[in-house]
């Protein structure tokens, strides 16, 4: 057992922290809401030179070889400033799909330039109507000659109005399968959409999109798996970027717990408020514990303990973290509700990362569905 | 980072398995079984065979009959225990005024009563609260009177002294100073003995149903002035030492562990339309909420183990604990009644066919469950330790 970072994490946190407060404090996150893109080319390209961008993707392809926990403390930092920075779609969720679903050669025509800071990628995986389902039914892949032609729509594509290249999941002949589609391509409608977090995703139509062989990663029908380890990779990164925005909203409450006066008294003196504070500060604690139980488990190969572990600390992501910031603006009072206080940039992104990659009934119904749930439980004979 | 325990320790796991399997009487087994009511006899019973293999009091020094285990082993075999359902055994002594003995006892005291906690020969209870002073215990009223013949003649009421029927000794707080400026500091830690006349237990029901609750009342009761513990009217301090030791073990995630897998073998043979309610998906996602509560309790009690194996004071991590693996063991059992129905009223009458053996004492247990956000320092006084201390939030 051993809860202690290492040497290299403590310096990237520290490096991460420096970074928000010089580079990226939460007034350019505020800033970034009226542009086009939401986030800098600049600060890409730097995050890039700084090795941040492919922390836990392979060595071969760029990327630093290390693990999602590395990622933890990152985003932690990251979500502390609200960091507009596409990481998660880009350098988590899409990054995790190609290095899952696609051979060497894909891995380092992908993943090294965005890895550089060069380029942005993005996932387009969810459809109308199916929720979280990861099988693609709305989106088809037909042979083609020497390829495919991708026809269909996908939403929420986060990060894919600015995506250099889009992984696609599509419906092939023999099965979900994913593809790489080049932002120029003949055929791909981008619409940009407004998020409540103000961190634009998109919509995306397909009209006969031609893509070649060489853009399918891996063998059809090979898809759904390398989804689901990316997709829990977002999960466990969303639940550290989750601590580092509700503990920056939680900051903000005992400032003003301290400050704001009424009655006569600092307001920080109510016993109702102290215990709310205290409330607010279980569920951190416990957040904490799920970002690292989630970083830790969620490469896990062995299926049950990944699955189980990942939703769990989801689930407690899309609970806790929202008690957090929801008790954050209750405390501020008025001021709280203004758009002109960070406090609700804080609620709203944690808003967002409540429903990205799984909200908490699916998770919660996903934990439930391990056999490890039922360890330990015999079933009575039937009848 | 790493989630794992060391090969040393899960050998130490299976060492504690393969003892309560081998150990554990039938009659305490069946009573496990069916999470009942341990008698008296039946826990000191525990106590002597945990005592013969060295286990009883693996948070002492050796020298004082300690285990010698480290840390995450004393949290292994503790969490055993209670993943088997071993009867709980009395803490007054072995976790409460051993320690204070340990930290403040004079070499006498620690020859006097260390080796017959140890052994179970007398058995504790505490003396700290009163009819008119609970949460706010500084304002307790039982006097000490100096009457100058090496002797404190005591005169006053405790009460919720648990087990006070069957001890020996009483560990309490008593005000020896009146005149002292704040009332923290007129208090004495002091050790009487239950014999001593003027001594009276009234013991009285819990709402679930246990003899646990006493009133005592003390009557002019003379204790012997080597019966204090640490200085005179310094007792506040020893109080306030009793908070800090083995925190890993107050959130009892052995505990809910055990109760949450009994839910879920509750809810196998619970049927609604034939079907059990583990296969519906309302229960089961009512099951998984409180599974999360559950894994984030079981790591943050690793982080605080953490913490405590490399030698450090209990941080932040280890101040949440009370507060959420009390609110847990009771929201489990408050599932658990909920999934029994209408057999949730059941009040102990023995399993019939449609009464499994798991559900006899849901309710009786349901019932004392409430009383764990309330002892040891109620969660709303942990509450504003935390505001004061952890979160420097002011003191009007």
């Amino acid at each position: 057992m051993d809860f202690d970072l290492t040497e290299e994490q403590r310096l990237l946190a520290d490096a991460a922290r420096r970074f928000v407060r010089h580079d990226s404090p939460v007034a350019r996150a505020r800033r970034m809401r009226e542009d086009a893109r939401g986030w800098e080319p600049d600060v890409w390209r730097k995050m890039g030179e700084l090795g941040w961008l492919g922390l836990s993707l392979p060595e071969r392809a760029g990327g630093a070889g290390g693990s999602m926990v590395d990622v933890m403390v990152l985003l932690e930092a990251l979500g502390a400033g609200l960091v507009p920075e596409p990481y998660i779609a880009s350098a988590v969720l899409a990054a995790q799909a190609i290095r899952h679903a696609g051979d060497a050669d894909q891995q380092s025509r992908w993943l090294a330039p965005m890895i550089e800071g060069r380029t942005s990628l993005a996932l387009a995986w969810m459809e109308p109507a199916r929720r979280y389902a990861l099988r693609p039914e709305g989106t088809v892949a037909r042979r083609e000659g020497n390829g495919y032609r991708l026809d269909g729509r996908k939403i929420w594509v986060d990060n894919g109005h600015a995506a250099d290249a889009l992984v696609v999941s599509a419906l092939a002949p023999d099965g979900p399968t994913l593809f790489v589609v080049p932002r120029s391509a003949q055929g791909l409608a981008v619409t940009r959409r407004r998020t409540i977090e103000e961190q634009p995703s998109a919509e995306v139509r397909l009209d006969a999109v031609r893509v070649g062989a060489e853009d399918r990663l891996g063998p059809e029908g090979s898809a759904l798996p390398a989804l689901e380890r990316a997709l829990d990779c977002a999960a466990a990164a969303a639940v550290a970027e989750g601590l580092g925005v509700a503990g920056a909203a939680f900051a903000l409450t005992l400032a003003h717990l301290q400050t704001r006066e009424q009655f006569g008294v600092k307001i920080g003196t109510f016993q109702v408020l102290q215990h709310r504070a205290v409330d607010m500060f279980v569920e951190l604690e416990m957040l904490r514990s799920m970002a690292i139980l989630a970083a830790v488990e969620c490469e896990n190969e062995h299926d049950d303990t990944r699955r189980g572990a990942v939703s769990a600390a989801k689930a407690q992501l899309s609970a806790g973290g929202r008690l957090v910031v929801q008790q954050a603006i209750q405390l501020h009072g008025g001021i709280g509700i203004t758009d002109e206080h960070d406090v609700g940039l804080f609620f709203k992104r944690m808003t967002a990362l409540a429903v990205l990659y799984g909200d908490e009934t699916h998770h919660l119904e996903r934990l439930a569905a391990q056999p490890s749930f039922l360890e330990g439980v015999d079933r009575p004979a039937p009848g | 980072m790493d989630l794992r325990f060391r090969p040393e320790h899960l050998a130490f796991r299976e060492r504690v398995r393969e003892f309560v399997a081998t150990e554990m009487p039938p009659d305490l087994r069946a009573v496990a079984e069916v999470d009942g009511h341990f008698e008296h006899e039946q826990v000191m019973r525990w106590h002597r065979i945990l005592y013969r293999k060295g286990w009883v009091a693996p948070h002492w020094p050796v020298e004082w009959g300690g285990a010698g285990l480290d840390p995450t082993e004393r949290f292994i075999l503790n969490e055993e225990l209670e993943l088997a359902g071993a009867p709980h055994l009395s803490p007054f002594g072995l976790y409460m005024v051993g320690p204070l003995l340990l930290q403040f006892g004079t070499d006498a005291q620690k020859r006097r009563f260390l080796p017959k906690i140890l052994s179970g020969e007398e058995v504790w209870c505490q003396g700290y609260s009163e009819p008119g002073a609970g949460s706010d215990l500084a304002s307790l009223r039982t006097t000490a009177v100096d009457d100058g013949t090496g002797h404190l003649i005591v005169n006053g009421q405790k009460t919720w002294t648990t087990y006070a029927q069957h001890a020996d000794w009483m560990f309490c707080l008593v005000r020896t100073d009146p005149t002292a400026s704040k009332p923290q500091a007129g208090i004495s830690f002091l050790l009487v003995d239950m014999r001593s006349p003027g001594v009276t237990v009234r013991p009285m029901l819990t709402i679930g149903h246990t003899p646990a609750f006493c009133d005592t009342f003390l009557e002019n009761v003379r204790v012997p002035k080597e019966n204090v513990v640490g200085p005179l009217h310094g007792g506040w301090t020893l109080a306030k030492a009793l908070l800090g030791h083995e925190r890993t073990l107050i959130a009892a995630v052995g505990l809910s562990r055990r109760a949450l897998l009994r839910v879920k073998r509750i809810a196998a043979r619970t049927l609604d339309n034939g079907r059990p309610l583990l296969d519906d998906p309302r229960w089961r996602e009512r099951i998984a909420r409180l599974e999360v509560r559950l894994r984030a309790l079981q790591v943050q009690n690793w982080r605080a183990l953490w913490a405590q194996q490399q030698g450090r004071a209990p941080g932040p991590e280890s101040s949440v604990l009370k507060i959420r693996g009390s609110e847990l063991s009771q929201q489990i059992l408050e599932l658990a009644m909920d999934v029994m129905g209408p057999n949730a009223r059941n009040w102990f009458e023995p399993p019939t066919d449609w009464l499994h053996p798991l559900e006899q004492w849901v309710g009786p247990s349901h019932c004392y469950a409430r009383a764990t956000t309330i002892y040891g320092g109620t969660n709303e006084i942990q509450r504003n330790v935390i505001a004061k201390l952890v979160l420097g939030l002011p003191v009007r």
